[in-house]
């Protein structure tokens, strides 16, 4: 599959105005790929996964484009996007775990969903039951309350529950951050072999996590404040990024084997700018040590390297 | 200076109370003047509980904590309030913290009302400021705000001023960047640090390895409410003892290289293993006297303790073969 | 009614950027309305009495009229002015809700708080205590305090309702406390020294306030009904007159049969109006102060 963005803008509406959450945003997945959304909460990512699958009422779809394995999806128009969910695009909500409903046992909750979406139930069992083998629950889990499993095995039960259509994309929002480090890994890891055994396609890993994306994703999108700041392959963004926010952010990252007293690591002064105005230009010229005049101008997107995309001046104009 | 003796905390749920959970058991470290100290353990290792009975926000069920020499477990009244001149708390949620319906300094005035009532107003207004310099935040910026008009990490920060104002002895600071952004985080640990160099101990409340490892000399690991492994936090992480230790190791995300093949123990459902070590269903290298009893902290090297039999038993092989026969 | 509303935008619109919660209250079309009726019916018992010269329960003309320029509301089989009756009824009901349901929020506040604060065997001990009254047939402890009691006065009558719908307040009131006591800023000012007791008032009930309101507009009403029940079984004051003893006296003298219908509707629909206002108001608070129930 493949997908594409272009010019994705999605306002917020308030009574104080629009927040410009998605700004303009373009990028592409490959066939396969698992992308890293990377960025500091308040930059968008969320927003942007929510706008390729369901737009609560509060989003309004100002412009922009997504064609998904050629088709152009109808993100403004709910009913219109109802043949996609859950079959072509599919989404793993942040706190999904919490969100299954307490008073009904899993499996009695999966056909209920399954009949909402008119498949029926017989039909997808086998195919369930592979999956929970895949996954390592057994069976019984789906005649248990949610309250009786533990978070790992619920993530896992809604890693499940979401792609048993094989979607082609699915978008997994923060599924890792409430967990413990060892089921992070094996649900992490997880994602990778549905990735592996074509369950789906191509993945959008939200997350605020970069190490993790580093252990599974190809590719790492950072984002910021709405925009795009950069987006390569996994390993060129953590070993020579070139825009400053991502060596900033790589930076500050404290990894095992680094002590205070040796060397002291360094954050990035400052916050992210308002949306409801943002200020003209580069959104992260206020916090950047690199700013100059030009910054004042929004920076173009540039493609550095084939598959690196870099949203900053400096790489406009090297020799400014 | 805080000495925590075999303590635990047990709860009883279920049905007219008859079960029991036991949330810590046989708890005991100590942290010393000007020491940070990481207590580093996943959810439901007790952690936070025992930041919670030091705080004395939580009764505890036996065992002592002592402060300076003095009991704390059960004192009450004017004796507490002393307590609380010296060590304060800063919690995981920054939002959480703070009343939302008033200013977040707030906060400041609770502390002059309760512990500063003669102090006139002007040189409240110096302390505040002091304080408030202390954790790098500007007065004009953050006083007479609400609280969602400030960030995460201003919030934790003014927390950590109003810990300053009572001129504490110890910080218990349980999980108090894990909801901050990753470049808030490092200036709020920098913060710390910079307060440990003038006397400040901290106890440093964590899951995050690295995190531990940055900041803290002395580490306790928690599993399942037993001390695993203890002591000096690079020993430790040099050489992990305890199959636990290893286990998070080998599951963190690290930047600098990819995970190992190491197969990390999923969890599945929590059984129960109140009898023996607390980590035999899981251990890849569980052996027979693991589920009989509870292993004792044993000093494998110095300044460096693990709970485990298997440990305990080789590194007593290596020193004298002939008791390996016995194991 | 649309330049009504188009006021009021305007108003809301100016006021939104001072207090957003006023705005949504000034725009809530439930909240208006159903303050607007208590309102009219409280106004016309405030403003009634004054525009009748007659006393409720004098006979000041021909019985059983139907109504006439005369006699507003038409007269009772005795003669009295239907009107004057209902303007000084509605006094009384108005009289019981706050006093009956001042009563009852007050009592629960009490408990529930403590309860709530506390827990362990408190909380026990007064669950228990809330149960016995909850579980106790009010109609009947009531019947038999009537018999005891010669005279009935509409003071005496609000505070036995409020002495018995206290629980429902209770609960209500103690589950909210239970979780925000465990919010981080309740330990914090734990932390800080501060008494149980000073941090129930000053840290827990300001962030209820939403809540003890609804709560309280919902004693409100109860109590009105439970009089208006109370006084159509003919267990009403002695000394007075309500809306409920209206009813009592209409069905007792056959209005119903006699086609009077002037007698017992008023009553009956200004009690629905009120009682129904008020739900609705509070349907309509709860969007106000809840922002995720409000409509964009």
């Amino acid at each position: 599959m493949s997908l594409q963005v272009e010019n994705l803008r999605v306002y917020y509406q308030t009574l104080h105005g629009d927040v410009k959450a998605l700004d303009g945003l373009s990028f592409d997945i490959a066939d396969g790929e698992i992308m890293g959304l990377a960025g500091e909460s308040g930059c968008g990512k969320s927003t942007l996964g929510y706008s390729l699958i369901y737009m609560n009422p509060r989003m309004k779809y100002v412009e922009g484009r997504v064609m998904l394995d050629g088709e152009e999806l109808p993100i403004w128009d709910s009913p219109a996007m109802v043949p996609f969910r859950y079959k072509k695009v599919s989404i793993i909500p942040q706190y999904a775990m919490s969100a299954l409903n307490p008073t009904r046992k899993i499996g009695k909750m999966t056909a209920e969903l399954l009949e909402s979406r008119k498949v029926d139930f017989k039909e997808v069992e086998p195919e369930l039951l592979r999956r929970l083998d895949l996954v390592d629950l057994s069976h019984d889990v789906l005649d248990m309350y949610p309250i009786e499993l533990s978070g790992g095995m619920k993530q896992r039960m809604v890693m499940v529950i979401s792609t048993l259509l094989n979607p082609s994309l699915l978008i997994a929002d923060e599924i890792t951050s409430a967990l413990d480090v060892s089921t992070q890994k094996a649900v992490a890891e997880m994602l990778v072999e549905f990735r592996d055994q074509g369950i789906v396609k191509s993945v959008i890993f939200i997350t605020h996590d970069i190490s993790i994306l580093y252990q599974i994703a190809d590719s790492i999108m950072v984002m910021y404040a709405g925009k795009l700041a950069e987006k390569a392959p996994t390993d060129v963004i953590i070993n020579c990024p070139r825009h400053p926010y991502t060596q900033l952010l790589i930076s500050s990252l404290p990894e095992a084997g680094v002590r205070h007293a040796e060397k002291r690591l360094t954050g990035i002064p400052g916050s992210p700018p308002p949306l409801l105005n943002p200020p003209q230009g580069c959104r992260f010229r206020d916090r950047c040590p690199f700013a100059m005049e030009k910054c004042l101008e929004e920076p173009p997107v540039i493609e550095v390297e084939p598959g690196h995309f870099v949203a900053c001046w400096k790489e406009a104009e090297p020799y400014a | 200076m805080l000495k925590l003796e075999g303590v635990s905390k047990v709860y009883h749920v279920g049905t007219f109370g008859s079960k029991e959970l036991h949330a810590v058991q046989d708890v005991s470290f100590t942290v010393e003047k000007g020491q940070v100290v990481s207590l580093i353990g996943e959810s439901g290792s007790g952690k936070s509980t025992i930041g919670k009975m030091i705080l004395r926000l939580i009764p505890i069920t036996s065992g002592t904590i002592t402060f300076d020499g003095v009991d704390i477990s059960t004192i009450k009244g004017g004796r507490l309030k002393d307590y609380y001149r010296q060590v304060q708390g800063v919690f995981q949620d920054p939002f959480s913290s703070y009343n939302p319906i008033f200013k977040a300094d707030r906060i400041f005035q609770i502390l002059r009302e309760e512990f500063f009532p003669g102090v006139k107003q002007a040189e409240w207004d110096d302390r505040l400021h002091q304080s408030l310099k202390a954790v790098g935040l500007s007065p004009k910026q953050v006083l007479n705000k609400y609280p969602h008009q400030l960030s995460g990490g201003q919030l934790q920060r003014l927390l950590i001023a109003r810990a300053l104002l009572l001129d504490i002895k110890l910080l218990i600071a349980d999980e108090i960047i894990s909801m901050l952004d990753a470049s808030t985080r490092i200036d709020v640990l920098n913060l710390l640090a910079d307060l440990t160099k003038q006397g400040l101990s901290i106890l440093f409340i964590t899951h995050d390895l690295s995190l531990g490892y940055y900041i803290s000399e002395k580490s306790v690991i928690l599993y399942r409410g037993r001390v695993v492994e203890m002591g000096s936090t690079e020993k430790i992480y040099k050489n992990p003892l305890h199959p636990y230790t290893r286990m998070l190791m080998a599951s963190v995300p690290r930047l600098d290289k990819k995970w190992e093949t190491v197969e990390a123990e999923l969890e599945g459902v929590p059984s129960d293993v109140s009898s023996g070590c607390v980590y035999h269903d899981r251990c890849p290298s569980a052996g027979e006297g693991c589920e009989q009893a509870p292993p004792r902290l044993v000093e494998i090297e110095p300044d460096h303790f693990a709970a485990c039999c298997q440990v305990a038993i080789e590194t007593a092989s290596l020193a004298a073969p002939e008791v390996a026969q016995l194991g | 009614m649309t330049t009504l509303t188009k006021k009021a935008d305007s108003v809301a619109t100016r006021t939104l950027k001072k207090n957003e919660m006023l705005y949504f209250a000034l725009r809530n079309m439930k909240l208006r309305i159903g303050l607007g009726i208590v309102l009219f019916f409280a106004l016309l018992a405030i403003v009634g009495p004054l525009l009748t010269d007659y006393r409720p329960l004098a006979y000041v003309g021909p019985p059983a009229q139907p109504p006439s320029s005369e006699y507003w509301f038409g007269t009772t089989t005795f003669g009295q002015d239907v009107f004057t009756q209902f303007v000084h009824g509605l006094g009384a009901t108005f009289f019981v809700g706050i006093v009956g349901g001042g009563l009852g929020t007050f009592l629960g506040l009490l408990v529930g708080f403590v309860a709530g604060y506390r827990g362990g065997i408190v909380d026990e001990v007064l669950n228990m205590l809330t149960n016995i009254v909850l579980v106790v047939p009010t109609l009947a402890v009531l019947l038999i305090l009537a018999a005891y009691l010669e005279v009935r006065s509409v003071l005496s009558e609000s505070l036995f309702i409020g002495m018995f719908a206290w629980p429902w307040a209770a609960r209500a009131i103690r589950a909210q406390t239970f979780s925000l006591r465990s919010r981080d800023f309740v330990d914090l000012a734990r932390l800080s020294g501060m008494r149980p007791l000073k941090i129930i008032f000053r840290e827990i009930a300001p962030n209820m306030m939403s809540y003890l309101f609804m709560t309280f507009i919902l004693q409100f009403g109860g109590a009105i009904l439970t009089a208006a029940t109370l006084d159509f079984i003919g267990l009403g004051p002695t000394n007075a007159i309500s809306l409920g003893l209206m009813m009592n006296n209409a069905v007792l003298w056959s209005a119903l049969h006699l086609g009077m219908w002037w007698w017992f509707i008023p009553p009956g629909l200004a009690i629905m109006a009120i009682v129904g206002a008020l739900y609705v108001m509070n349907v309509g608070l709860d969007e106000v102060f809840n922002p995720k129930l409000r409509e964009m």
